[in-house]
């Protein structure tokens, strides 16, 4: 705990965490944008393709240029992730096979290509080759003033494009048909929604690695998802859980021992989702469950309370005594329902022990039976 | 060629087909991603295994993968039916974070065992014939190809023992249910096979290129053949002409060689998908063009009978007409009358184009199904009548 809070302390005044945090940070704000366009849009698992085949990209750039250069690497990511997106648009569209094995064949394919380059590069003569491996699982540590100078300029650039094209591309999301009724031109909104996804996912290959990139596009916004209903409200918060998974995460990897950055900001921004599923207010599990266990019992209440009714009409007056056996007989009689129908004043219990329907209760269950009938 | 190569070329040969089998259902059933999910997922049912049995090749460990890759399957079917996001996201959510759990028990743990994260992505087939099988000081052979060469057998028996019911479930699982046969039973089993498949190759080629060996195949196949046992016999022999060709690439340039057998996967994928006949996408595009132009010829025949009889006739039958009236371009207008014309469907006449008794009889059919929309066949007609394309 103590590391956690020098981190923290780091963070203001250390040059190299205060390099990390925001690099994170950054990272966090544009993956939970992009990534609330692809969960909405079901393009989920687009990101864990687009991932991998931003590898060999990366290779073939080192292959190139021979030394190790971010922005080139982030090029070259592009462009072997564009490759990858146009092949499996061509698979989906000219053949039979469905979107998600045209993703597993791209994915995999390029990765194992990928591979390939990255154990010809490790023969190669050259010193800069050693952390190229880094790009499988992110190593945050390596993030310097200028890849974050990098990845705050090229998020916001895109992060100003959403903000620019922000009623089309929300329109496109929801209802595409009715987008191209409109006259909007659909095909570019879409190439573009797709190519601002493929860059927040190669600006973080760098922190998180190509394994574990897509959780960290899915996981602010599905758990952003939950709280709200309202598209602006969800991307503001994804962007809020997509830095704080990022801090959170690089400041516990820095303050421990051996713990891979990648995967620990992945196993925050789960924790969020896992989190918002149970305890947000509308959708949530907990919420959910609880509704479900108070209509149970509101039913079960006007069961009884119907049942008393149908006793109750029997007699000419209707708070005659019965006793509590007489209900025996009636499947869902519950003790905890008798004490609460006594507590609203539903029902009133005599001393010698029966039950007797007051004025309220026999309005109520009358109520209740004409609603019934009608 | 020495031992240890030869060794490598079975262990691939058995691997791949094992991965074939089961691949190609889940390419059918469209599930070619929860494979993927699967095989991260295992990384920490395999690190835990680990610390209890100690030993990186004990049967419970792989027992205790697989069933990591159960409750993958599990998590996230029970995700998606919460509601609260769709499939593909609970699928992207699920295994990130089984691989990160793994990774970080990796790191945090076992930091000075033989189980590193990246042999655990890639494996090294290379190294595989290293690990050996001795019982009472006798060598039988590399582990991992026992290792496989039992799952392959058991992935044979099930297939052949429950062949109908697999295909059954996976072409019209209704069916199979109102039938009696339990698709559910028959996914879990197969669900439970691509684990056991999975954990079995992961030491030699690592999960990524778990995936790749299962469905790159059987997605190949799948455009070559409409048949279930060609597709299976198919997907076994792409899958094992990619193993051994990719040990050769790795060996010739000296690269990890299950990278090289994905790379060989995608070659051969991408020669299936542009050049496979009648589904490739070169087939495709001539096809859509070839129609294109057969539903403009037609169009123009029906345009000729239809104002055949009548007093502008003339004027309607001008070949000028088809560039004016139609908004064809020359080139196109070209193309349909040298169709039309080598079909015998019309006869040009000083530049008044007229319909032959062939290709009034032709028109008069298609117009008849147009209208009627039964009787014949649209392909039907269009064999009748139209010998060259």
């Amino acid at each position: 705990m103590m590391e956690l809070f020098d981190f923290i302390q780091q963070l203001f005044t250390d040059y190299t965490s205060r390099t990390i945090g925001l690099g994170t940070i950054v990272l966090g704000i544009v993956s939970g944008v992009l990534g609330s366009y692809a969960v909405l849009r079901r393009q989920s698992l687009l990101g864990d393709a687009i991932a991998h085949a931003a590898l060999p990209g990366i290779a073939i750039t080192f292959l190139i240029l021979g030394v190790k250069d971010s922005l080139f690497f982030l090029i070259g990511a592009i462009i072997t992730g564009v490759i990858g997106t146009l092949w499996i648009m061509g698979i989906t569209r000219f053949t039979k096979i469905k979107t998600d094995t045209a993703l597993g064949i791209i994915l995999t394919v390029f990765f194992g290509f990928g591979i390939v380059l990255l154990t010809l590069i490790q023969q190669m003569d050259n010193a800069n080759q050693a952390g190229l491996e880094d790009y499988l699982f992110g190593q945050a540590a390596t993030l310097m003033e200028e890849d974050v100078f990098i990845m705050a300029s090229l998020g916001g650039l895109s992060l100003l494009v959403v903000g620019i094209f922000w009623k089309e591309l929300k329109l496109l999301t929801f209802d595409p048909q009715y987008a191209k009724t409109l006259g909007f031109n659909t095909r570019f909104l879409d190439v573009l929604i797709t190519s601002l996804i493929v860059i927040a996912i190669v600006l973080g290959l760098q922190t998180v690695g190509v394994v574990l990139m897509s959780a960290m596009l899915l996981a602010p916004a599905a758990a952003a998802r939950q709280w709200t209903n309202k598209m602006g409200v969800m991307i503001i918060l994804a962007a809020f859980f997509g830095a704080l998974a990022g801090i959170t995460g690089t400041a516990i990897s820095a303050s421990m021992a051996n713990m891979s950055t990648g995967p620990t900001i992945v196993m925050v921004a789960v924790t969020l989702v896992v989190l918002s599923f149970i305890f947000s207010p509308i959708r949530g599990l907990l919420s959910r469950k609880i509704r479900e266990l108070k209509s149970r019992k509101t039913l079960r209440k006007s069961k009884t309370l119907s049942v008393m009714y149908q006793v109750a009409i029997n007699h000419e007056n209707y708070d005659h005594p019965h006793s509590f056996q007489l209900l025996n007989n009636f499947r869902g009689f519950h003790k905890s329902c008798i004490r609460e129908l006594r507590n609203e004043g539903y029902i009133a219990v005599t001393p010698d022990k029966q039950w007797k329907l007051t004025k309220k209760g026999f309005e109520e269950a009358q109520n209740l039976y004409v609603q019934k009938n009608e | 060629m020495s031992a240890p190569q030869i060794e490598i070329q079975i262990i691939a040969v058995v691997v791949s087909t094992a991965c074939a089998i089961p691949g190609t259902f889940l390419v059918l059933r469209k599930m070619a991603m929860i494979s993927d999910a699967i095989s991260h997922s295992i990384l920490p049912g395999i690190v835990v295994g680990f610390f209890i049995t100690q030993n990186i090749s004990s049967p419970i460990l792989v027992l205790f993968a697989a069933l990591t890759g159960l409750l993958t399957v599990l998590l996230v079917e029970s995700v998606n039916k919460t509601g609260l996001v769709k499939e593909d996201t609970a699928i992207g959510l699920v295994f990130p974070a089984m691989f990160s759990i793994g990774v970080i028990l990796i790191s945090r743990f076992a930091g000075d065992v033989h189980l590193d994260t990246h042999a655990v992505l890639v494996g090294e087939l290379a190294f595989a014939p290293f690990d050996r099988l001795t019982v009472n000081g006798n060598d039988l052979g590399p582990k991992s190809l026992w290792v496989m060469g039992s799952i392959l057998l058991l992935t044979l028996i099930l297939l052949f023992a429950f062949y109908k019911e697999l295909k059954l479930s996976t072409f019209d699982a209704q069916l199979a249910a109102s039938l009696g046969f339990t698709p559910v039973v028959i996914h879990y089993g197969l669900m439970t096979m691509t684990s056991i498949t999975a954990v079995g190759a992961f030491d030699a080629v690592g999960a990524i290129l778990v995936v790749a060996l299962m469905i790159v195949p059987a997605s190949a196949a799948y455009l070559i053949t409409k048949s279930l046992k060609k597709m299976l016999l198919l997907s076994v022999g792409l899958g094992i002409t990619a193993a051994v060709s990719g040990y050769w690439a790795a060996h010739w340039v000296n690269a990890s060689i299950g990278g090289s057998m994905a790379t060989m996967l995608g070659i051969i994928f991408f020669l299936v998908f542009m050049f496979a006949p009648s589904t490739g996408m070169i087939s495709v595009l001539m096809r859509r063009r070839r129609q294109k132009l057969e539903f403009a010829m037609l169009t123009f025949l029906l345009h000729l009978k239809n104002h055949q009889q009548k007093a502008d006739s003339i004027e309607e039958q001008m070949v000028e007409h088809l560039t004016g009236h139609f908004r064809w371009s020359r080139s196109k207008a070209g193309k349909v009358l040298q169709m039309a014309e080598k079909n015998d469907m019309i006869r040009i006449d000083n530049d008044v184009v007229d319909l032959t008794e062939k290709g009034e009889q032709f028109a008069g059919e298609a117009m008849h199904y147009i209208i009627t929309n039964k009787n014949t066949e649209p392909e039907n007609i269009w064999n009748k009548f139209i010998m060259f394309r």
